[in-house]
């Protein structure tokens, strides 16, 4: 437990804290892009350099530039002026509550079991490869179909439907 | 507090943000929001399980993350897919006024 | 001797850092670098910008800047302290804090691509194991700045040329990625300061670089046009279209914010030619085994000025791209290609050494570019555009 790690922890925390309590979606999507560049930093602490890079690549490249789309594009930036929270906010915010105080119970009593400070691992890119195209290969396979499905899915559910059909 | 017991509870409190955030939010992508938290949370217990777990160099929980972020993404475009395709019938992406099957 | 110049900047910063206590070397010795990087790419920057006035003002049948000092080469520095002094205007309506964001996030991001890109012999900042995926990544967070100003300017323009150049940016960065995973196949390593080594050898004095393959050459003007994009410079300067959009993305800036998106914009050429030099054109290698003397240095940035002076040309030259053929351009020509340079390196790399390899490599690529032209040249798609809304 260093000083490093709290301050990206209380960014990350910070970040997803605004993504969901902000008013506007734009500032939403982008303190969501804040808490998705702090888990990416504390995956490089965590020595995962290869994880902590996609983590960027991915997100703050790709989904978040998605999700600012999808607000633009569905003039989602104008503010409700009946409030941001549904009605049933109270019942949502218990349940969220509990599973934390569950989660964190949890990891609190089992804490004693949880090995402590290893040497850090060391991982190089070509080992990853080797692992992708080796022992998980199948899974990788798996995962390029889903991609090109949900790639033509996402075409096609957002395309512009003709006319005579509305 | 040891430092696999740390990056366990910040998993956890980003999870529980993320659930708040995905059962609280009427607006439909700020639910996607809430949902891509909790995805992030769950890849980082899987890292931080990796990096202080016994066998490291089996990179089982890395694999496990890189997938689930392959996942993610596919995941927030369909998703972000439905919301642009449901706005156009409906007109919002309120989810209180979502409230009837009939298109 | 020669050696000794090849690696004159490694030494002296050696030396400078010998000088200190040894608790501070590590330290310093990134910091030193640091502050060489943010030092040289700048005055770079400014004489790039005066370059490319000049040049296209040749091409344009004009004189160019000519007023301050010899041959208005002084025209940098009266620029600079232009736009220090001018008034710093925030729209009253505008995202203050975002605002002010926008052009930081974009600075600092550039200039840390600059820290996996060798220059030279030794000369790179962090030699990482996954430095591609790097350069990348952090590529990636620009797009997010542009949309950042854009969006809080809270201006038509503004708003229309951040979205031109997000989408622009995401479907050039596919290929881009694509046409640079063919390099590393063939060399086996996402390092860059590996990928430059690969290249770095020569039979009959001329040297191995990827350019020089089927499937590198290619791949190298599928690399080319996808950064040309990924920069926002002509022909796909849609998201700043003067005459349509009045500066896109940064109409609302002024003074020193201005000057920040103007040296980003330029950093991402540097830092993109820069890439495609280590990943292509063999980064600091000399072109023919008998210039080996010539400090690598030079080499890289020679490498790079030349790939500043061919954007500079190509925007004196060709007319702007409309959006729909930009994108078709992208998923429909480029990346397919790109896919296909996959393949063929694949090939490349299992038929093993020897003349096979080249005559099969270059037949594919042949027939497939061919191919692409003739369908292209058909003009019976290329109909009237047609208009979609988002709704």
């Amino acid at each position: 437990m260093n000083l490093v790690f709290y301050v990206l922890a209380g960014l990350t925390v910070l970040g997803g804290l605004a993504a969901v309590l902000l008013k506007n979606t734009v500032h939403c999507a982008l303190a969501l892009t804040v808490a998705f560049a702090g888990l990416a930093l504390l995956f490089l602490e965590l020595d995962a350099q290869f994880a902590g890079f996609a983590q960027i690549l991915v997100y703050i490249g790709a989904v978040a530039i998605l999700v600012v789309f999808a607000i633009l594009l569905t003039r989602g930036s104008e503010t409700p002026e009946d409030g941001v929270f549904s009605h049933t906010w109270l019942a949502g915010l218990a349940v969220a509550a509990a599973v934390f105080a569950v989660l964190g119970w949890a990891v609190i009593q089992s804490a004693p079991a949880l090995t402590h400070e290893s040497a850090a691992p060391v991982v190089t890119v070509n080992q990853i490869g080797n692992a992708l195209l080796g022992r998980y290969v199948l899974p990788l396979e798996i995962v390029a179909l889903l991609l090109t499905a949900a790639l033509v899915g996402a075409v096609i559910v957002a395309m512009h439907e003709k006319e005579e059909t509305k | 507090m040891t430092p696999l017991g740390g990056y366990l509870l910040v998993a956890a409190l980003v999870f529980a943000i993320g659930l708040a955030g995905a059962l609280t939010r009427r607006n439909a992508i700020l639910v996607l929001i809430g949902i891509e938290l909790m995805l992030n949370a769950a890849n980082l217990n899987l890292i931080a399980f990796w990096r202080y777990g016994p066998h490291p160099e089996a990179l089982t929980g890395m694999m496990f993350a890189v997938f689930s972020i392959a996942v993610a993404a596919a995941e927030a475009a369909v998703g972000l897919g439905l919301v642009i395709s449901i706005y156009r019938h409906v007109h919002t992406t309120d989810l209180d006024e979502m409230n009837r099957m009939k298109g | 001797m020669v050696s000794t110049l090849d690696q004159i900047f490694v030494l002296l910063k050696h030396w400078l850092v010998g000088l200190l206590p040894s608790v501070l070397q590590p330290a310093a010795g990134v910091l030193l670098s640091v502050v060489a990087i943010v030092c040289v790419f700048p005055a770079l920057f400014a004489l790039t910008v005066l370059l490319e006035r000049k040049g296209l003002g040749r091409m344009q049948n004009r004189l160019g800047p000519n007023r301050v000092g010899p041959f208005g080469i002084l025209q940098p520095i009266a620029d600079a302290i232009k736009s220090l002094t001018k008034e710093d205007i925030v729209p009253l309506r505008a995202d203050a804090l975002i605002h002010f964001l926008a052009p930081l996030v974009l600075v600092v991001a550039v200039f840390l691509e600059f820290a996996v890109v060798p220059m030279g012999r030794n000369m790179v900042l962090v030699d990482m194991d996954a430095s591609l995926l790097f350069f990348f990544s952090i590529g990636a967070s620009t797009e997010l700045s542009v949309f950042m100003a854009g969006w809080s300017s809270r201006n038509k323009y503004s708003l229309m040329g951040a979205m031109r150049a997000v989408a622009q940016m995401i479907s050039y960065e596919v290929p881009l990625l694509m046409s640079s995973v063919a390099v590393v196949m063939i060399t086996g390593s996402l390092s860059l300061v590996k990928i430059v080594e690969a290249q770095n050898q020569y039979t009959y004095g001329l040297p191995h670089w990827n350019i020089f393959t089927p499937w590198g050459c290619a791949g190298f003007v599928m690399f080319a046009i996808a950064a040309t994009a990924e920069t926002n410079r002509s022909p796909f300067d849609l998201p700043e279209g003067e005459s349509e959009l009045v500066a896109g993305y940064f109409t609302e800036y002024s003074g020193f914010k201005f000057a920040l998106f103007f040296l980003g914009e330029y950093l991402g050429m540097f830092s993109i030619s820069g890439l495609g030099t280590a990943l292509f054109l063999g980064g600091w290698s000399a072109p023919f085994s008998f210039l080996w003397w010539v400090p690598s240095w030079i080499w890289f940035f020679g490498k790079v000025m030349l790939s500043i002076c061919v954007l500079i040309w190509v925007r004196g030259t060709l007319p702007r791209l409309r959006q729909d053929q930009l994108m078709n351009f992208a998923w429909k020509f480029v990346l397919p290609m790109t896919l296909l340079n996959l393949v063929d390196v694949a090939l490349w790399r299992f038929l093993g050494e020897g003349w096979l390899r080249w005559v099969v490599c270059s037949a594919v690529m042949l027939v497939a570019y061919v191919a692409a032209a003739l369908t292209g040249l058909r003009r019976d798609h290329i109909g009237p555009r047609s208009y979609r809304y988002a709704e």
